[in-house]
């Protein structure tokens, strides 16, 4: 018997899926492992019979559900459930489902603003009440997974590399859980390091790093120690895959931003580089968002809601 | 979960309404309802869109550079486009001009990313409505392609994979990039990285002219009289040409919106306000833009429709006076002469998506060949400052359009976002109106009606 899979997007980008399509032969070798018998991206996967449209939402038994994207609304909170309750082992597919993800951010703002803003104040919007038939309420704020199901496994990753998830896809076809190393970007990472001290402030990126680019990775000096605001050290290990390549970003000599999450499950990415800056001592005042550095890992109330004045 | 019994209304209530949830093989996220009336026939169909994250809001505040790596996360499908639309906004924010090796190597990454997007949409999510016989719903899909002709899985899963691996092997990430930055691009191209895309970008021209072949053998010729109707109605067009001779461009181009008689206005990606409105439905998150400028207001009635044009693939095309790329150029003389111009069948978007498969595979070998492609100035400074910018290109799904202004400290302070997908919600709309008031007769559903009805959908690719 192959082993049974179903995917759900909840609210995230697709991003993920698509990684899944990057393992590329994996792919198509994976197919004759599993069976998938639910995934709306790919399948003709239906809730319910034409006439049945309801609360109820039908999803197929099988043993691993991947969950992408984080929880915005109430059908998404009840197809979480929904999955939990029809899977054996629920997989926070990507950081949008383990740490909120992007769609996190909009926990700085309450619904009431940002409808404001989307239904009645944007530039070529014809001002109206907000949408309120059919659609399924927002919720106060956007969810990682574990906020509101048990889950089970985590893959990080803004999307995850290809070779994290089929890595974790053959544990879970075993029987088992997938591992996440705790180790940061830094440590997959060949740039360059002299030491503490030479930097006194964070600058923003808005010239590029300096490096040859004929030369290899490991001629360029560290991008944090060239005063740019590089969150690798804090930041989960994992996206420069199994070839031996360098961080994603690094390779396109630009800053890790914390797509992967925390090191630690649990870690305040912001938190711990303000405190890793600070004992190089590495001022930080100039820098204008530093909230920012939360944008990956900002569900479980770790960002802050902000009073705002209305947008203009 | 048995598709919906002749005729019968659930018990109690007059009006029966045929729900399909989720709509499948999108990219998004969409309900379908279809109001009945007491005979039983389609009295009116709403493609809903159930959720929304709110970008436009949660970029206030953030620092303006930081914007185009947050914005490629509204759509896993098409980052790319994001990414540079948003860079271009920022540049004009803060009054910067990128240097001519960043334009070309951030048209090169656009355009390739056009190529696997297009494979995935042909091959992955509307092929099975055309490759397998119709049929039980459970085998309509990729995977059962992969088993019953694993030779041509085979090779567009690997087509789309290495349209990827390009994208990754040069700048680091294909999904989320970061390499396209405010004032050009974060690294040069190398000699030694041009030559291998090179490699590649043969085998994707010789594979684009492979699929239109296959299609023109094995999928058009299925676009029968009922099928050319499915959907099928009649709007207006918007898209990017070129400012000097009115050919398609995906990039720096300006704007045209096209009637539906043919006649078009041409307008700088920053007067996009003049020509755009957005209306707002009760019953979907997403707005439905409309043509503002023809002063007729907006309506999807079948009927007399106002303010409706579409986009994507097919909007392109129609408003292209041609194709700079001599293969492309070719079909789109065969498909004019065939479908007139503007083209309106719903069902023409598949075809035209393919032709612009060719094009992007010959403007990616183009760019390539362009001598400054590898020249090592690939950034000019930005200063943050006060400002406003509005960046357009085109997106797989149509016309995208983000639009910033910056405080003082060039954080954004104000965002508005057009994106593809959303300019095609009222066109959505009315094509699975028409589609469902033509085949739903009686209280008469199956399955494979109401994949008739999502195949309305799927042709925008939303
Ligand atoms: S984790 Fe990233 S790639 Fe995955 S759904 Fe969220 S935004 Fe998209
Ligand atoms: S701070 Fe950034 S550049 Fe430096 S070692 Fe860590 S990941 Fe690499
Ligand atoms: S370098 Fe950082 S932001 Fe970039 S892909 Fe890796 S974890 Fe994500």
């Amino acid at each position: 018997m192959p082993v049974t899979i179903a995917a759900e997007v909840l609210s995230g980008c697709t991003g993920c899926e698509i990684a899944l399509l990057n393992t590329g032969d994996g792919f198509l070798k994976l197919l004759d492992r599993i069976e998938i018998v639910h995934m709306p991206l790919l399948m003709d996967s239906k809730y319910f019979g034409p006439d049945e449209g309801s609360e109820e939402i039908d999803i197929p038994r099988s043993d691993i559900g991947f969950i992408s994207g984080s929880i915005r609304n109430r059908e998404q909170l009840l197809l979480a459930r929904t999955m939990r309750e029809r899977c054996g082992v629920i997989v926070a597919f990507g950081t949008c489902a383990a740490y909120g993800g992007i769609p996190a951010l909009i926990n700085l703002f309450d619904n009431k603003d940002l409808f404001r803003r989307y239904y009645r104040t944007a530039e070529a919007t014809d001002s109206a009440s907000s949408p309120c038939e059919v659609v399924p309420p927002l919720l106060d704020r956007t969810f990682a997974l574990d906020e509101k199901i048990e889950v089970d496994a985590f893959i990080p990753g803004c999307p995850p590399h290809p070779d994290s998830i089929a890595d974790a896809l053959d544990r879970l076809i075993e029987g088992r859980l997938p591992e996440t190393p705790v180790q940061s970007v830094c440590d997959a990472c060949p740039a360059k390091r002299e030491g503490k001290g030479t930097v006194q402030k964070i600058k923003r990126f808005l010239k590029n790093a300096r490096y040859q680019p004929e030369k290899p990775l490991g001629e360029m000096r560290c991008l944090l120690e060239q005063g740019l605001l590089c969150i690798g050290p804090v930041t989960q290990a994992g996206c420069s895959g199994k070839s031996g390549c360098a961080p994603r970003c690094i390779q396109a000599r630009v800053p890790c931003r914390g797509c992967y999450g925390p090191v630690r499950r649990g870690g305040n990415q912001l938190l711990d580089m303000l405190n890793a800056l600070a004992s190089n001592g590495i001022d930080t005042k100039n820098l204008p968002d530093r909230l920012s550095m939360l944008r990956f890992s900002g569900a479980h109330s770790m960002l802050p809601r902000q009073v705002r004045k209305p947008s203009s | 979960m048995n598709p919906g019994s002749a005729g019968t209304a659930p018990n109690g209530t007059s009006a029966r309404e045929i729900v399909i949830q989720p709509v499948t093989r999108i990219e998004g996220h969409a309900r379908i309802g279809i109001r009945l009336d007491e005979n039983g026939n389609a009295a009116e169909a709403r493609v809903h869109i159930m959720s929304m994250r709110g970008f436009e809001k949660f970029l206030e505040g953030r620092p303006a550079e930081e914007v185009p790596g947050i914005v490629t996360r509204i759509c896993g499908v098409c980052p790319w486009h994001h990414h540079l639309a948003s860079n271009i906004a920022v540049e004009g924010c803060f009054g910067v001009q990128p240097p001519p090796a960043a334009v070309l190597l951030r048209e090169l990454t656009l355009v390739q990313a056009h190529i696997s997007d297009k494979v995935l949409h042909f091959f992955f999510l509307a092929g099975p409505d055309f490759l397998l016989e119709p049929g039980d719903r459970s085998v309509r899909n990729i995977m059962w392609i992969a088993r019953k002709s694993p030779e041509l899985a085979e090779k567009v899963i690997r087509m789309r994979y290495n349209g990827h691996m390009m994208l990754e092997k040069f700048a680091g990430r294909s999904i989320h990039p970061e390499a396209i930055v405010p004032g050009g691009f974060s690294k040069p191209m190398t000699a030694r990285e041009r030559d291998e895309m090179r490699v590649g970008a043969r085998e994707q021209l010789d594979f684009a002219r492979y699929a239109l072949d296959f299609a023109k053998e094995r999928v058009f010729p299925k676009f029968d009289p009922a099928t050319m109707e499915l959907g099928r109605i009649t709007t207006g067009f918007l898209g990017m040409v070129d400012p000097e001779d009115g050919s398609l461009r995906l990039t720096d181009g300006v704007l045209r919106l096209m009637r539906p008689g043919g006649s078009f206005h041409e307008f700088s990606q920053r007067e996009y306000t003049d020509f755009i409105g957005e209306h707002v439905e009760p019953w979907s998150y997403a707005k439905f833009p409309y043509a503002r400028g023809w002063g007729d207001g907006f309506s999807m009635d079948l009927e007399n429709p106002c303010g409706i044009y579409r986009t994507n693939s097919l909007a392109r095309l129609n408003v292209a006076d041609s194709i700079g790329t001599p293969l492309a150029q070719a079909e789109l003389s065969e498909f004019r002469s065939l479908f007139g111009r503007p083209a309106q069948s719903t069902m023409l978007y598949h075809w035209a998506r393919l032709i612009e498969l060719l094009y992007a595979c010959e403007r990616v070998i183009e760019l390539l060949d362009h001598p400054d492609i590898t020249d090592q100035r690939i950034r000019s400074e930005v200063t943050p400052r006060a400002g406003r910018g509005v960046g357009c290109v085109e997106a797989p799904r149509g016309t995208l359009i983000h639009d910033y202004s910056t405080d003082e400290n060039g954080c954004i302070s104000r965002a508005n976002l057009i994106v593809g997908t959303t300019h095609n919600q009222a066109p959505i709309n009315m094509s699975v109106n028409r589609a469902a008031r033509d085949l739903i007769k009686d209280g008469r559903v199956d399955d494979e009606l109401l994949n008739r009805i999502e195949m309305a959908v799927r042709a925008y690719d939303p």
